[in-house]
Parts: C-alpha cells; sequence; structure tokens
C-alpha cells in the first residue's frame, strides 16, 4: 500500500513577520504541552496539539508543506492562543510569537473574501482604531439593548435571518455610563504610596466601566494616585492575535506616546489580555528603530492590577465577605505573564471570604478575544466544560479579571438559566472594602 | 493493494473521526519524543483512533488480512522512537481509551485503559489514600500503556521499582486478532507468566486494551532534601554512602551544573547555580523513620562535601524541585537547539569512574554533555547537547554515544535503564546480547507474531535473523577488541 500522495509545496514562509525558525527548532516534541491544550484535550488529534502545529510550522519551513494548505490555515485558526502550553514547555518555546507569526503569513498570502476584508476593516481600523469611534457605537447599542429593539429583533426572527443569533447572545450589556481616559485624576487615600496611570481599553471603559470605577477605588484607598491620562487608546492585543502586527505596532506608538511618563510609576492593567500585550511591546516594536528602546521602558512599567496589588501589599485591611466564590483563571494572565498565586493570595486576604478552586481552572473558557465569534463550535464546548466545573464548586460567585473571559462567562450561564453573577476580581476587593470601615474620609469617589 | 477498500472497512470500526488518512495530516504522525535523527522520516499510511478493545480487534484482523503492520501509539512521549511507523501501515493511537474503569484500593489495584495519563491516574487515587508508583519524567503527559510497553523507570523506581512490579493483570490483543487476559489480583498467577513477557515489550508482541494496575499506599511522612556538592565526584561518593548506610531514599536524583542553570532558566525551582551538583533526595516512610533518616542523610552529604543541604519545607517547595528534575530533559531545548539522550545503567559502585569517562569523551568529542539522572540505581542520563544544523555534529554525537554505552556495557551495566530500545538501540542489542539470547527472543516474538505484523523493525537488530546476527555480534566483538572488521 503506497502512501497518498502529498499535495505540492508551492507557498512557503515569506514577506513579512516570518516564524522565526530557532523558536520552531527549540521544540524538542517532548510532549508535555499535550494535557494543557484546549483543544488536543477536545479532538486528541495530533495535529490539533501545540507540538503538531509547531510541527506543522516546521514542515512549512522546510518546504514539505504548503502554506496555504487549508489544514494549516485550520489549525493556526483553531488554537485559541491562549499559551497554555507555554506555561509548562521546559524548552522556553515562544509558541504565541510564531503562531501569530504565522497567522500574519496567511493574512498576507491567503486570498481574502470581500465580507473577511469588510469585518477586518470595521473591527480593527473603524471601531479600534480610534476608541471615540467605538464608544459611539456602544452607545447605538446601548439605544439597541434599552430601547426593545433588541427584543423586538430577537422576537421577530430578524437576527436568526441575518446570522446574528450567536453575536447577539455574546453582546455585553453596555453600562450607563463609560470611564474614559480625558485626563482627570484620583489622587490617594490617605498616606500616598505613589501614582500609576490606568490603562482604559475597550470594552472595559463601556461594558465594564464599574470594574474601572472600582479599580479606582480600590488603588487610591490603598494610596495611589491614579491618572486617567489622555491619547491612550486599543491596546493592539487583538490586532496582533490575529495576524495584523501593522495595526497593533500602530496602536502599541501611540499608547507608549501617551502613558510613557516619567511622574508615572506603573501603567495599572485590569484587562489581562490588555495588560499581556502591553508586556509585549518590545517584541512588537523590536524591529522599529525609533521605538524599541522606549517600547522596553514602557512594558517595564506595566502591570495588571491584580499582579500591582499584591507586589505592592494592601496598606487597606479589607472589611469581611462571607462569600464562597470560585476563581476562573484568565489565560493572558495565567500562562501569558504566569500570574497565579497573587489571585489567590488577593483574595485569601479578604475574612470570611471562601474559595473553592474549580478542577481544570487553567484551561481556556473558549473567549480567547474574538475566538468564540470565529469558532463558534470549538468555543462553546469548552465554555461547557468549564462552566461545569465552576458550577460544580457550588460557589455564589466566579471571579476572574479579564472582559473576554467575563463576556463569555456570562453568556453562557445567561443561557443556562444559571443566577450566578461574574465578577473581575477587582470587584469582590471593592466589595470588601465598602464593608470596612472608610480610614480615610476623602476616598470615595468623589472626583466627578 | 486497495487502499480504499481498507479506507471504508476502518472506517466502519472506527467512524469517520477515528480514520486519519490525508498525508499532509499525517505529518504529524512522523515524529515522538525521540531526536530527529529517528523521528521525522516516517509517515504511517493511515492513523486509527480507536475508542474500545473491540474495535482493536477489528483493526488488528483487518491488518491481518491485509497483511500491513500495526504499530502502537500513546502520547508519542517515547524517547527511543518505539513509536514510529518505520514500515508504514497503520498507526494505532491508544490516547482516546482513556477510561479509568475501576479503583479497588481494598484489594489494592485498580483497571484502567491504556490511554490514561499516568499522573492523573495518581490524582485520581490520591484522596483515597494511594498512589501509582511508577513516575517517570514524562508522567504529565504519558499514558500508563505506553509505560507497560517500555517497562518504565523514573525517580521513585530506586524504592518501589519499575513498571513491571506494579501490572497485575493485562487485555491484550494479540496479532493473531485473539483478546486475552494474562494474570489477575491476585500476588502469584499460575502457568507460563505472560503479563511478565508482554511488560517491556514495546508493542512487538500485542496491544494493550486493559491494565490492572497494583495500587501503593501513600507514606504517611515525605521528605525532600537538596543537597549541593561542588563536583559530581563528590556527589557520587555521597550516593554511595547514603545506600551503604541502609537507609533507601524513595528516589536519589543527580544534576550536574549544566542541567541545574538549565532547569533554573525554566523554573527558578531554588536549586543552588554555583553547585557542581546537586543530590535531591527524598525519603519516604513513618514520620518518625523518614525525619531519623533526614538527618543521617545530611550528614553524610556534608561529610562527603555537601556545601549545603536544604530542606523542602513545604509541599510546594517539593513540587517546585521535582518539577525541576522532572522538566530537565526538556529544559535542554535553552542550553542548544538539539540533544541527545542516553540512557544506559552501571553498578553503583562503577557510577564516580563512569562520571569521569562521560567527561573525558565530552572533551574529546568537543561535545558539550549534561548530566542528570538516578544515581541511586546507577542509571545515567548523559544528554549530549549539538546544533544539527552543524555539519558533522550528528555524526560525533552518535559516536560519542556508542562510546558512552560501551564503557557501561564493559563495567557491566547494560543499554537501556527505563526508556526502552525501540528504533534507536535496536543495534546495540548485539553489545550485550550473544546469537543464542537473541534467537530465544526471537523464537518468542515469532510464536506470537509470525508474520512479524506488530511494530516490526524495532528491538531487534535491524535486518535480524539469526544468522545476520552472529555477524553482527563478530562485528561488535572486533569493535570492542579494536580490530578492523573486514
Amino acid at each position: 500500500m503506497a502512501v497518498a500522495q502529498a499535495r505540492p509545496v508551492l507557498h512557503r514562509f515569506r514577506g513579512q513577520e516570518i516564524p522565526d525558525f530557532d523558536v520552531i527548532r527549540s521544540c524538542v516534541h517532548c510532549g508535555f504541552c499535550l494535557p494543557v491544550c484546549p483543544t488536543y484535550r477536545v479532538t486528541g488529534r495530533e495535529r490539533s496539539s501545540p507540538r503538531g502545529r509547531i510541527w506543522l510550522m516546521k514542515s512549512i519551513a522546510e518546504g514539505r508543506l504548503d502554506l496555504l494548505d487549508p489544514l494549516f490555515e485550520e489549525e493556526m485558526t483553531l488554537c485559541l492562543d491562549c499559551r497554555a502550553c507555554e506555561a509548562v514547555c521546559p524548552s522556553g518555546v515562544r509558541y504565541g510569537e510564531i503562531l501569530e507569526a504565522s497567522r500574519a503569513q496567511l493574512v498576507q498570502h491567503r486570498p481574502q473574501t470581500a465580507k473577511e476584508r469588510f469585518l477586518r476593516f470595521l473591527g480593527f481600523q473603524v471601531l479600534l482604531g480610534d476608541l471615540r469611534r467605538f464608544r459611539a457605537a456602544n452607545r447605538l447599542l446601548r439605544l439597541y439593548q434599552r430601547s426593545g429593539l433588541r427584543s423586538l429583533a430577537r422576537r421577530s426572527g430578524l437576527l436568526r435571518l441575518l446570522g446574528m443569533e450567536h453575536a447577539d447572545r455574546l453582546m455585553p450589556e453596555i453600562n450607563d455610563r463609560f470611564v474614559v481616559a480625558d485626563g482627570s485624576f484620583y489622587p490617594a487615600a490617605g498616606e500616598r504610596r505613589g501614582r500609576v496611570a490606568l490603562f482604559v481599553g475597550c470594552v472595559m471603559s463601556t461594558s465594564y466601566a464599574h470594574v474601572h470605577e472600582a479599580t479606582i477605588r480600590v488603588l487610591t484607598r490603598n494610596g495611589f494616585d491614579v491618572a486617567l491620562i489622555d491619547g491612550q487608546g486599543c491596546c493592539g492585543a487583538l490586532h496582533v492575535h490575529s495576524g495584523d502586527p501593522e495595526s497593533g505596532r500602530r496602536l502599541a506608538r501611540r499608547n507608549i506616546d501617551a502613558l510613557d511618563s516619567p511622574y508615572i510609576d506603573a501603567v495599572i492593567v485590569n484587562a489581562a489580555g490588555c495588560s499581556a500585550v502591553l508586556k509585549e511591546y518590545p517584541h512588537l516594536l523590536r524591529d522599529d528603530h525609533d521605538y524599541a528602546e522606549r517600547a522596553r521602558a514602557f512594558s517595564a512599567k506595566v502591570r495588571d492590577v491584580i499582579e500591582f496589588l499584591a507586589e505592592r501589599g494592601l496598606s487597606a485591611q479589607p472589611g469581611p465577605l462571607p462569600m464562597r466564590v470560585t476563581y476562573q483563571e484568565p489565560c493572558h494572565l495565567a500562562h501569558a505573564q504566569r500570574i497565579t498565586r497573587q489571585p489567590r493570595a488577593l483574595l485569601e486576604a479578604i475574612p470570611e471570604l471562601k474559595l473553592v478552586e474549580m478542577a481544570e481552572s487553567a484551561l481556556c473558557c473558549g473567549s480567547a478575544g474574538i475566538y468564540n465569534l470565529l469558532r463558534p463550535e470549538m468555543a462553546s464546548t469548552l465554555l461547557e466544560r468549564k462552566l461545569d466545573n465552576a458550577l460544580a464548586t457550588g460557589a455564589e460567585a466566579i471571579v476572574s479579571a479579564n472582559p473576554g473571559c467575563m463576556l463569555q462567562l456570562q453568556a453562557g450561564l445567561r443561557a443556562r438559566g444559571e443566577r450566578v453573577p461574574v465578577l473581575h476580581l477587582i470587584e469582590v476587593l471593592d466589595r470588601a472594602y465598602a464593608a470596612a470601615p472608610a480610614s480615610h474620609p476623602a476616598e470615595a469617589l468623589a472626583a466627578d | 493493494m486497495d487502499r480504499q477498500a481498507l479506507r471504508e472497512r476502518l472506517l466502519r470500526i472506527v467512524g469517520p473521526d477515528g480514520v486519519i488518512d490525508d498525508p499532509d495530516e499525517l505529518l504529524v504522525y512522523e515524529y515522538d519524543a525521540s531526536d530527529e535523527v529517528f523521528a521525522g522520516h516516517h509517515r504511517p499510511e493511515v492513523t486509527v483512533l480507536p475508542r474500545t478493545a473491540e474495535q482493536v480487534q477489528e483493526i488488528v484482523k483487518l491488518a491481518n488480512g491485509f497483511g500491513i503492520p500495526v504499530t502502537p501509539r500513546g502520547a508519542g512521549t517515547g524517547l527511543a522512537g518505539a513509536a514510529l511507523a518505520v514500515r508504514g501501515g497503520i498507526l494505532l493511537v491508544m490516547t482516546r481509551m482513556n477510561r479509568v474503569l475501576e479503583i479497588n484500593e481494598r484489594d489494592g489495584y485498580a483497571i484502567v485503559e491504556p490511554g490514561v495519563i499516568n499522573l492523573e491516574l495518581s490524582q485520581l487515587t490520591q484522596p483515597r489514600g494511594y498512589f501509582f508508583a511508577p513516575d517517570p519524567a514524562s508522567q504529565r503527559a504519558c499514558t500508563i500503556g505506553g509505560n507497560v510497553a517500555n517497562n518504565s523507570g523514573g525517580p521513585h523506581c530506586l524504592k518501589y521499582g519499575v513498571t513491571s512490579n506494579h501490572i497485575l493483570g493485562l487485555e491484550v490483543v494479540l496479532p493473531s486478532g485473539e483478546r486475552i487476559w494474562t494474570g489477575g489480583p491476585a500476588p502469584e498467577s499460575p502457568g507460563v507468566d505472560l503479563t511478565g513477557v508482554l511488560v517491556g515489550s514495546e508493542g512487538t508482541l500485542g496491544i494493550v486494551t486493559k491494565v490492572m494496575v497494583r495500587l501503593t499506599r501513600l507514606p504517611e511522612a515525605v521528605n525532600v532534601l537538596l543537597a549541593a556538592f561542588p563536583d559530581l565526584e563528590s556527589a557520587s561518593q555521597a550516593t554511595s554512602a547514603i545506600i551503604a548506610a541502609g537507609i533507601l531514599p524513595a528516589a536519589l536524583e543527580m544534576m550536574d551544573q549544566l542541567t541545574i542553570k538549565a532547569v533554573e532558566a525554566a523554573f527558578h525551582a531554588g536549586y543552588p547555580e554555583d553547585a557542581g551538583a546537586v543530590l535531591l533526595i527524598e525519603l519516604d516512610g513513618l514520620a518518625e523513620i523518614v525525619a531519623e533518616s533526614a538527618e543521617r542523610v545530611a550528614e553524610l552529604c556534608r561529610q562527603c562535601g555537601a556545601t549545603e543541604v536544604r530542606v523542602a519545607r513545604t509541599p510546594r517547595e517539593r513540587e517546585l524541585l521535582w518539577l525541576g528534575r522532572k522538566s530537565a530533559f526538556g529544559a535542554m531545548g535553552r542550553l542548544s537547539p538539539n540533544y541527545y539522550l542516553v540512557d544506559t545503567t552501571v553498578p553503583r559502585t562503577k557510577l564516580p569512574p563512569t562520571m569521569r569517562t562521560v567527561e573525558e569523551l565530552s572533551r574529546e568529542y568537543r561535545l558539550r554533555i549534561a548530566n542528570v539522572f538516578h544515581a541511586g540505581d546507577g542509571n545515567l542520563h548523559p544528554l549530549i547537547l549539538f546544533d544539527r544544523l552543524v555539519p558533522g555534529e550528528i555524526e560525533r554525537v552518535l559516536r560519542c554515544t556508542t562510546d558512552i554505552l560501551q564503557y557501561c556495557v564493559d563495567v557491566g551495566g547494560t543499554l537501556s535503564g527505563e526508556h526502552g530500545i525501540g528504533l534507536e538501540k535496536r543495534d546495540y542489542m548485539t553489545l550485550i546480547f550473544t546469537t543464542d539470547d537473541l534467537c530465544a527472543m526471537a523464537g518468542l516474538k515469532r510464536s506470537f507474531d509470525p508474520r512479524e505484523l506488530f511494530n516490526p523493525d524495532k528491538v531487534f537488530p535491524s535486518g535480524f535473523s539469526c544468522g545476520e546476527v552472529n555477524a553482527l555480534r563478530q562485528q561488535a566483538l572486533a569493535q570492542r577488541l579494536g580490530i578492523e572488521f573486514v
């Protein structure tokens, strides 16, 4: 029996963003990544594992597989970029880096449909390119949600007709108020320990504006001035993760220009996906003569809010919060930044709060940026698995630290008719502080 | 032969998601964890992922009818290339058979399917106070079926023994397509010990579909010590001193400076980076005895020149130290693009001269060699670091490997401690076995698998037949004596 003929190789990696061959071959295919990879756990197929995907990249680099082979594109998009593999990899393979480069190769060399081009332009350039437009769109969505248009669209079957049902289910509730990077300043309560800039971002400023408010309260209560420096924009994570590093670089330069200030001790981020990519700016801008050095200095100041509070310690004691919670690890906090002990330490600092660990807490929930829109089937398989694990703990709230995860979990819980809330860890801390006697009269969020 | 007919029959047995025959997708079944001298050259014609023993049986019967080879594979973490489909044919991936069927802690056994991950079994039985003792470094990823095939070892084999000591019985599909059970829960089973024959046979005699494993009671207390030494020599002496004092640690592991550096870079496990060598010593058993032994071990280490002896205080510290040790192979990727792992065993007393020889060979061949190994039972793992893209390096690595193996065999050691023979070491078999030895094995193989369809071209020297082995044997002897072989 002869092996069936493989397809001829016509396209290889070329042009911009070629996956670094030294990174590819630093994989010794030991297989340690298999049990932690969400897609491998679901499919059981080697091609859907990190080592399988790296081998496919290697095969392209060696001219044994065509870049435009449908198998390759399928796997590069099935991967969640959760980077659980990186955290367990003994060889230190920088998987995220070569995955993102491979995706950039596909964007460059694969013919795109008009619809794809339009959606990329609308999402990445129009909406995220300037957050004023993003907020304007959010106001329209709020109108849609509040005016009864949504229930009409749902009842009339219009959504189904447009194929928008899934997107509608995942859509977050838009907040009444937005928190905007408008140059406002919130002084520390009590003894001042430092001054930080809050990274405002996109969906955190509209749907999760209340988390921003909680973040400001918790930081000021712990002795930090908080500045909402204007001029900052989208972090660029979605662009970088989906093969458009050029747009990512444009956004990165703007954020560095805006936030790189000698008067700031740290740039604080409360969305794990954003904090992870802000820390990767040095790689993104490595070939930029003017920005490479600045990117390094900037990234050294970036801290996820959870990391920051654990590092500096809580100066104010949280009050009691008698509650049973479970913690869902955002991939880009746990794997990309290896921040796993700090969130638990913060939760354990709250009197009477009981943290019950769920099974597979570090397995991706399927959100992964816009993955749940692109690959709904795998995303919902992982979501159901996550909800089963989370609910099995009997927790009264699921705590997380990234808007993508929170949206995904909330949508899943809504679909199941579960009333368990999903809270950002900072919200939990904020509630605990609300239960504690105020240590300083000026600490209420009174600036606006 | 009719590919289409085979494909249709396979689809009927396991369904569409269990048959992979797209030649491009089959690329990812070209490798296991072995070096690319072996991995990356042999593509199976079809990969099949069965879910039940009945399906395995059907597939084997089918293969028999078509006369095509079957190569079983677990998680593909093997280091000797045993899971590579050298002759194409069917690659039988067992990972979907991953159910734990029964846990019977009262009678001390569990019945599992071969695709169950080693560590996950122990995690499952831990709350009940039991664990599965064999713990290869890859235990987070490797399967029990793979452990059975390779008779895997691990750090804790010093006290608890290798996989064969923990397998009570097997359900196995024979090359003829029959499905049989061997052994059983009783400590002794009458008749020919087929379990003993099958464990370590690397898939050449049968395909395991259920495994009855022994469960071991968790010790009351566990204590992990880390001792830092100026060099490998003093660490080796401490190893001998500990065993000579009548203490049997659960594990006794050694790592040299290169390894410590790689592991620290990967995991910040807390190893002293300036040490020439460290010993990782785990003691377990009754709390009082463990405490007593720990003091004695620390004292012996200091007497042998240890500059520092540390005790892991918390379970997390203990875990970190072990994580470092168990990820050491993979961490080599940080020191060099490629590594070649030599797995060999010498009598414990021969450790110091063997280490010296390895060091000399490292200089002679101009190759960096890292050492991380099970010192307690003399199981060496010299890791030869190299770069495949440098012309001539692979040849130097292979010659250096041969010299190391040769030395180990000369001082009374053997070819493989625990990783198996597979593709990698089959041609070295003549170093330790005579023609008659190999013919006895071949006779057994033939009675199980007369058509040589199960994992062909593994374990036995390439081009094996009794006459040829004779020639190889002579060649080996000639090499050992330094005679030019004509």
